[in-house]
């Protein structure tokens, strides 16, 4: 097969955003995932939350490691630069990045298997170094382009498509990224865009490494009953914690909830999540007792989404290396280079 | 037996205990010959072992200025009781055996053939100093001491690179300057000087005495790396420090003290590879060091580099083979999977330095190589020059040097419609253009792949397709040849059928042993390889030659199978000669292994006047 470019028609009443581009303009190349994938809706979904925060599409780097998942980042912002990476590999691959250009938007796109079984470490290294990114794992239980093998966060006694029930213990990736001290975490559903649009774009505003699960059901090997990850499973058990309206910078902050029922938190970049609560007492900015909550309606077998923690005063890998502010790949010469006189004074201490 | 006489020529080993602070009082041993203009060669050879195995420091002092080992001990310096009787065997005929004579030894535990020369040394420690700490570290000075005066070296000289050690403390300099007299003086007061003694000459030069890690840790400076990812391994650990160290002095910014680098240490070398290969994509210099093992680990990476061409650089200092034990001693081992690492068609560029001052020019061309060719390039040290301190020339820079950022199109170029292809190879050098992310709002992004897309970057699974890349990319490398350190050759006396190809540490010991048979009358001429893919002078240095020895430090003649396979080169043109016992190769095996396989040497009248010749 070949690459299938998209038609450029559109329609002529498409609404601009402030860079004057339309919708459109953030899309890439036409999917290959099968009809009906969740993968697609999160696509949809990054296409308009980055469509909303109006932002260029060349400053976002877009990057991923190998599968179904992986291969999205191809079928979103088509003008930006993107990298498709090794299997498992795609955290480190961001991070270098990262360090080359601290300027840029890094939006890493990976999957179940390439996350939490061949790239855990690197996923939870990536994590745990405060790489300023929106990791996005677009999490649906099993392996597609290899047909159907459970992966590591199939829920212990789930079945699979052949009636294989599996009997290791599930990651939780959304645990885990609490742990390991992720300032931004959220689960969604690639079947609600209203949850999950205002996520990215609060996730893509965040500076430091923010973290979405995003539940996204295999509609060819994982959507049967049985599954934990099919649409089915997932509506009638997820349990939102809030609904979270973003509200950039620039915008006046509309109050419509009852008072006391929302939380406002400003991030770095002046951004504010109002967030409104579902679950009472359940307050975002506290990393213990969102870990306590999670694991307490996780035994109960709800799958808890929304916005589960965020740091507002998060820092990121370019703080604690101390870098300068000029992206490391625009350095001149005479910043990198010391000179002879140096070298001078150096051979003169060998000596 | 006579005692052995020499002066300025001479081997000293000591065998110490690791962790006891020996090394620096032995560096310190080495460097007071430096500093009286008399070259030295000297390595380690320690232990995977933090504390209390053996190590062995070997000063092979030789105003000739051999860099290689010599082979043989003139003198052992035995601290080590656990390692005695072997220490004990390997001193030469008419040697000398220094030791410490506080607890007396029965004499089946000496050789009649050698000269003990005793120093209570223990005891001269227990009397002067009562802290345990202090007991050990001051009997390495004293040992310092005691050896300056038997072997004539001039102890102002060790006093003032005391000085220079504790600058700034001046306690523990009058301590250590009290303790090296304390040696001293109890060997004027009880013993006869030896055989073997040190005399100033004029023989070092501005010559520098530096470690290659070092070396290759500021060439990646001067190279303009700015992203360092490494995860630690010996013998690699040092370079990757060093790079460090050299940052904070050179690369910080003096108005805001911030860093114009970033060095992260990972959590593996798959990371560590995969951080390099993110920031060469966006454009920084970037590099790893690692050794064999690490090499193992990258090889999906280094495919990925050589398929989607992003710039990355491997410093792999080499040693022998998995888990501990020999991989804290050297090889050049690795010379095949990093040529041929990754699955796929793959080959990649390496650069091949035989010394610390190599190290450095090397380490940074490999920066500018990178980013011409788009690919991973390797410096291909071991442990021999990575962890032992070299004589070599001083390190230069020219100033009017600038950074050679290869073929990237700009926003400019962009704007103004200049066409871009990824993989579109427009001046027939293999070497298409890129474009940095973030460039232009609208043209000159790109998907990046591994295999299966078109010389515009776009998604194709057609086999012709990937041939025409695959194709360029052989290409490409054609281009490199040219890039790559042109291999050196030096030309016997006189003319001869007989080759010798060599690469790396083995210089040192080859360039001695070149002397040697020259001497003796067997004329044989010499190529260093410095670069893979190979010049065609390999070739045509092979062709005019009917025996052509490879000379390498490893059991399967590594270099030699590259250079057959990529040469097409007859197997029965090209002997193996190869050492891999883990101690650096010496200039007696080359001599011994070649002339035994040559025809009978003819008789030279200078014969006589060689010191060190085989057998």
């Amino acid at each position: 097969m070949t690459y299938i470019t998209k038609p450029q028609l559109h329609h002529p009443r498409l609404v601009e955003n402030a860079l004057g581009k339309t919708r459109r303009d953030y899309e890439g190349s036409v999917s290959t995932l099968c009809a009906g994938c969740g993968h697609d809706s999160i696509s949809a979904a990054i296409i308009q939350a980055a469509y909303e925060l109006d932002l260029p599409p060349h400053r976002v780097a877009k990057l991923s490691g190998i599968g179904c998942s992986s291969k999205t980042p191809d079928y979103f912002l088509g003008a930006s630069h993107g990298f498709n990476t090794v299997h498992g590999r795609m955290p480190s691959v961001l991070t270098g990045a990262n360090l080359a250009n601290r300027d840029l938007i890094y939006l890493g796109v990976s999957g179940d298997g390439d996350s939490a079984s061949i790239g855990f470490g690197q996923f939870a290294h990536a994590i745990r170094r405060g790489v300023n990114m929106t990791y996005i794992v677009e999490n649906n239980g099993v392996y597609g382009l290899t047909k159907g093998q459970f992966s590591a966060t199939s829920d212990k006694g789930s079945k699979s498509k052949k009636g294989v029930v599996n009997h290791d213990s599930a990651i939780d990736l959304v645990s885990v990224a609490l742990q390991l001290g992720a300032t931004f975490v959220a689960r969604s559903f690639s079947g609600d865009k209203a949850q999950l649009v205002p996520l990215i774009k609060a996730a893509l505003s965040h500076q430091g490494s923010a973290f979405i699960d995003c539940i996204s059901p295999c509609i060819q090997f994982n959507n049967h009953a049985g599954s934990t990850k099919s649409f089915d499973y997932v509506r009638d058990h997820n349990e939102a914690v809030n609904t979270l309206d973003f509200v950039v910078p620039r915008e006046a902050i509309h109050l419509d909830y009852e008072p006391g029922t929302n939380t406002l938190v400003t991030q770095h970049d002046g951004s504010v999540l109002n967030l409104h609560k579902l679950a009472e007492h359940y307050d975002p900015t506290d990393r213990i007792s969102a870990m306590a909550y999670l694991a307490g309606r996780q035994a109960q077998g709800e799958v808890v989404t929304g916005l589960l923690y965020v740091d507002p005063k998060a820092t990121d890998l370019h703080e604690g290396l101390e870098t300068v502010e000029t992206p490391l790949n625009q350095l001149t010469d005479a910043e990198l280079i010391p000179g002879s006189k140096v070298l001078e004074r150096l051979n003169a201490s060998l000596r | 037996m006579r005692p052995l006489e020499a002066v300025n020529d001479f081997v000293v080993k000591f065998a110490n205990v690791n962790g006891s602070g020996s090394a620096s009082a032995n560096a310190m041993f080495a460097k007071s010959f430096l500093r009286m203009g008399v070259p030295v060669a000297a390595r380690n050879i320690f232990p995977s072992n933090i504390q209390g195995l053996p190590t062995w420091y070997e000063v092979r002092v030789t105003e000739a200025g051999h860099q290689g080992r010599r082979g043989g001990v003139d003198m052992m310096v035995a601290m080590n009781p656990q390692t005695w009787d072997r220490d004990l065997a390997e001193i030469e005929p008419g040697g000398y055996l220094f030791y410490d004579s506080t607890k007396p030894l029965p004499p089946s535990k000496f050789r009649e053939d050698i000269t003990v020369v005793g120093v209570p040394l223990t005891r001269m420690c227990n009397e002067a100093y009562s802290v345990p700490r202090e007991r050990q570290l001051f009997k390495n000075t004293i040992y310092v001491g005691a050896l300056a005066a038997l072997l004539d070296i001039e102890i102002a000289v060790i006093e003032q690179l005391l000085a220079e050690q504790f600058a700034g403390k001046e306690r523990l300099i009058a301590a250590n300057v009290a303790a090296l007299h304390m040696g001293a003086d109890y060997v004027k007061a009880n013993l006869q000087p030896l055989g073997l003694r040190a005399r100033r000459a004029d023989k070092v030069g501005d010559r520098i005495y530096v470690e290659g890690n070092m070396a290759a840790g500021l060439g990646a400076v001067y190279g303009g790396a700015t992203v360092c990812a490494w995860y630690p391994i010996t013998p690699s650990t040092s370079l990757a420090e060093a790079f460090t160290e050299f940052c904070g002095d050179y690369r910080t910014d003096p108005a805001t003290g911030k860093a114009r680098y970033a060095i992260v240490q990972a959590e593996d070398e798959i990371a560590s590879i995969g951080m390099v290969v993110g920031a060469g994509w966006n454009g920084a210099r970037a590099f790893t060091a690692t050794s064999g093992p690490g090499i193992s680990l990258m090889q999906e990476f280094v495919g990925l580099s050589y398929f989607a061409e992003i710039p990355a650089v491997i410093f792999d200092v080499q040693r022998g083979g998995p888990s501990t034990g020999m991989p804290t001693r050297t090889q050049q081992s690795d010379i095949l999977s990093a040529a041929y690492a990754s699955h796929g068609d793959t080959k990649h560029v390496l650069l091949l330095p035989q010394d610390p001052g190599e190290c450095f020019e090397m380490g940074a061309l490999a920066f500018d190589l990178s980013d011409r060719l788009q690919t991973t390039i390797f410096v291909m040290l071991d442990l021999d020059i990575g962890m032992n301190e070299w004589l070599t020339e001083p390190f230069a820079w020219d100033d009017s040097r600038t950074l050679d950022r290869g073929k990237v199109m700009t926003h400019d170029e962009l704007e103004a419609g200049r066409d871009f292809g990824r993989y579109l190879d427009v001046d027939g050098d293999g070497i298409p253009f890129r474009t940095y992310p973030g460039t232009h709002p609208t043209k000159g992004g790109y998907f990046t792949r591994g295999t299966s897309r078109n010389p515009y970057a776009r998604y194709s699974e057609e086999g012709s397709v990937y041939v025409d890349n695959v194709q360029r990319l052989l290409r490409k490398f054609e281009t490199a040849k040219g890039l790559v350190p042109a291999p050196v050759r030096r030309d016997a006396a006189r003319p001869t059928r007989t080759g010798v190809i060599y690469y790396g540490s083995t210089g040192a010991a080859m360039d001695e042993a070149l002397q040697v048979m020259e001497a003796q009358g067997r004329h044989v001429d010499a190529l260093r390889v410095r670069g893979f893919p190979f010049a065609d002078e390999v070739f045509d240095f092979i062709a005019a030659h009917d025996e052509v020895f490879v000379v390498e430090q490893n059991r399967d003649g590594q270099l030699r199978t590259l250079i057959m396979n990529e040469g097409g080169v007859d197997p029965a043109k090209l002997t193996a000669v190869l050492h891999y016992d883990g101690t650096p190769i010496t200039a007696r095996f080359i001599t011994g292994e070649i002339a035994g396989r040559l025809t009978p040497a003819e008789p030279t009248p200078e014969r006589r006047q060689v010191p060190e010749a085989a057998e």
